[in-house]
């Protein structure tokens, strides 16, 4: 063998070495590792909850943003060329993803399809007005856009369900404020418990630490038990939280269209929503177990 | 082997415990250290494997200059020095084999060197049939050769005792001497800091006795020097 192979050969009994010693230990410590997995299995199930309503949340406004759109009335008495002057002009709006034309024939027509028969009989009356239906590229400048359109000539009404649109707007501001604030306290929260609850553990075994520093281990020979350990008690943490996840997903996606049958809320589909965020529970989990772990050896390194 | 100059130890509530400590001690040597409770002999002991820093002054074991030596250098000193202790020090839910392997783990040793060399020391500290015990299952005197074990493994060029015939009975005592002249024998330098009039009158040695924070003789084949 090279000398690097010898040295990697070291490395590699030493990794196994920590692997093992970090099972070993959360074995010894059985009622801390049993503690702690089930502070991190109850947090984590509140945070999976939480990601899943919020995301579906997000969705469903994202949804509802999309749908959005300004309906440009033109006035009965513009000629055909400043109608046409007039798609020119909100097509060079800033922010504007698409202006559309639709005549009056088509809006009645339109009118027909959802409303019924009954307006047929305005074929040969027609009383609406050509319209340009235009649409921002970010729903939320709509507004303002709405606002400058009005000004235009040959606009006679600008319409876009001026107090839903401000109201929705609002709605899903402060819904994704406060759930991302709950979401941070909750893994927080999480993290402090865990640390804690490590914490206890390494406290009983302060005395191993101070021996093997004394014998000549560096900090890092020190940690890395605790960090698999750490590693462990957050992937066995994340294991009923996501059993739970994807089965309670599943339930819901099943049940959901026989409920929701007019409506037009959807959820995320099943797959790679659940799946993605199941990866990140396990990471949040494996994350928050290092974390803690790792924290609460540092105090005692210091020999 | 140890070369202070001039050290000087101030904790951080104010209490000087070292004022101006001169020494040096020669590879090989079997130097006692006497005093009174709290005369300063822990602080001498804690300053050589630097589990405390000196506020001043100049420390040398081996080839580490301790006042400047670099914070990663220091588990290097560690595996140097050997130190034994009053109560021990195992860990009492690993087996007697665990305790001596635990050692040698933290220096990255191959597995087959740890267990030829386990139980090596096992056998020179007498405890090759304990090895599968656990240090409750031990008496006093066997525990305390675990720890000589313990200290030894890692073939250390200084190994410091700090009381380890403290909390023996007499005979037990005689046992732990022998090992440790033994050993000494064999090239180790070894520091015993003590109480026991007994055990430093009767195998001489150079005695270094501490007071207040100094020196305050430092005699060859000497007296236990105080009345006990």
């Amino acid at each position: 063998m090279t000398n690097i192979e010898v040295i990697m050969a070291m490395k590699l009994r030493t990794v196994k070495r920590h692997f093992r010693e970090g099972l070993k230990n959360s074995w010894r410590n059985s009622w801390m590792t049993i503690a702690s997995v089930g502070a991190v299995t109850t947090t984590l199930i509140l945070v999976a909850t939480f990601l899943a309503l919020m995301m579906n949340l997000n969705h469903v406004a994202s949804n509802l943003e999309e749908d959005v759109e300004v309906k440009v009335l033109v006035d009965l008495t513009a000629t055909e060329e400043e109608t046409i002057e007039l798609g020119e002009n909100l097509a060079e709006i800033d922010n504007v993803e698409s202006v559309v034309f639709s005549s009056r024939d088509e809006e009645l027509q339109a009118l027909v399809s959802s409303m019924g028969d009954i307006w047929g009989a305005y074929e040969d009356d027609n009383p609406l007005n050509d319209a340009f239906i235009v649409r921002a590229t970010d729903p939320h400048d709509t507004i303002e856009i709405a606002e400058e359109i009005a000004d235009f000539n040959q606009v006679e009404r600008v319409n876009y369900g001026q107090d839903v649109v401000q109201n929705l707007f609002r709605f899903n501001q402060y819904a994704r404020n406060i759930g991302l604030v709950l979401i941070l306290a909750l893994v927080f929260t999480a993290i402090f418990l865990i640390s804690n609850t490590i914490k206890i553990t390494i406290m009983a075994r302060r005395k191993e630490i101070e021996i093997m520093k004394l014998v000549g281990a560096t900090n890092w020979f020190i940690r890395w038990p605790f960090f698999v350990e750490g590693l462990l008690l957050g992937v066995l943490g994340s294991i009923l939280p996501i059993a739970l996840l994807i089965s309670g997903y599943y339930f819901l996606d099943q049940n959901i269209e026989s409920v929701n049958q007019f409506s037009f809320i959807e959820i995320l589909p099943f797959n790679p929503f659940v799946w993605q965020l199941s990866f990140l529970v396990l990471a949040i989990g494996a994350c928050i177990g290092v974390w803690g772990s790792v924290m609460s050896v540092r105090k005692f390194l210091k020999v | 082997m140890i070369e202070m100059k001039d050290v000087k130890k101030t904790y951080p509530n104010g209490v000087s415990a070292l004022n101006g400590v001169d020494i040096s001690i020669d590879a090989g040597e079997f130097v006692y250290l006497v005093g009174q409770s709290g005369a300063g002999k822990s602080t001498f002991i804690k300053l050589i494997f630097r589990e405390e820093i000196a506020s001043s002054g100049s420390i040398k074991v081996d080839n580490f200059d301790l006042l400047k030596m670099k914070w990663k250098e220091v588990p290097l000193l560690r595996r140097d020095i050997g130190v034994v202790y009053q109560d021990f020090k195992l860990l009492p839910k690993m087996t007697v084999y665990e305790n001596v392997a635990f050692a040698l783990e933290v220096v990255e040793e191959t597995p087959r060197n740890i267990r030829k060399r386990v139980m090596e020391v096992l056998d020179q500290v007498g405890l090759k049939n304990k090895a599968r015990f656990i240090p409750d299952e031990l008496s006093g005197g066997e525990q305390q050769r675990v720890s000589i074990a313990r200290a030894i493994a890692n073939y250390p060029k200084l190994l410091i005792a700090d009381e380890p015939t403290g909390n023996l009975d007499p005979d037990t005592s005689w046992e732990i001497m022998k090992l440790l002249e033994e050993i000494n024998a064999a090239g180790t330098t070894i520091i015993m800091a003590t109480h026991s009039k007994e055990i430093v009158n009767t195998i001489k040695r150079r005695v270094i006795a501490i007071e207040g924070g100094l020196i305050v003789r430092d005699q060859h084949r000497g007296d236990y020097g105080y009345e006990t």
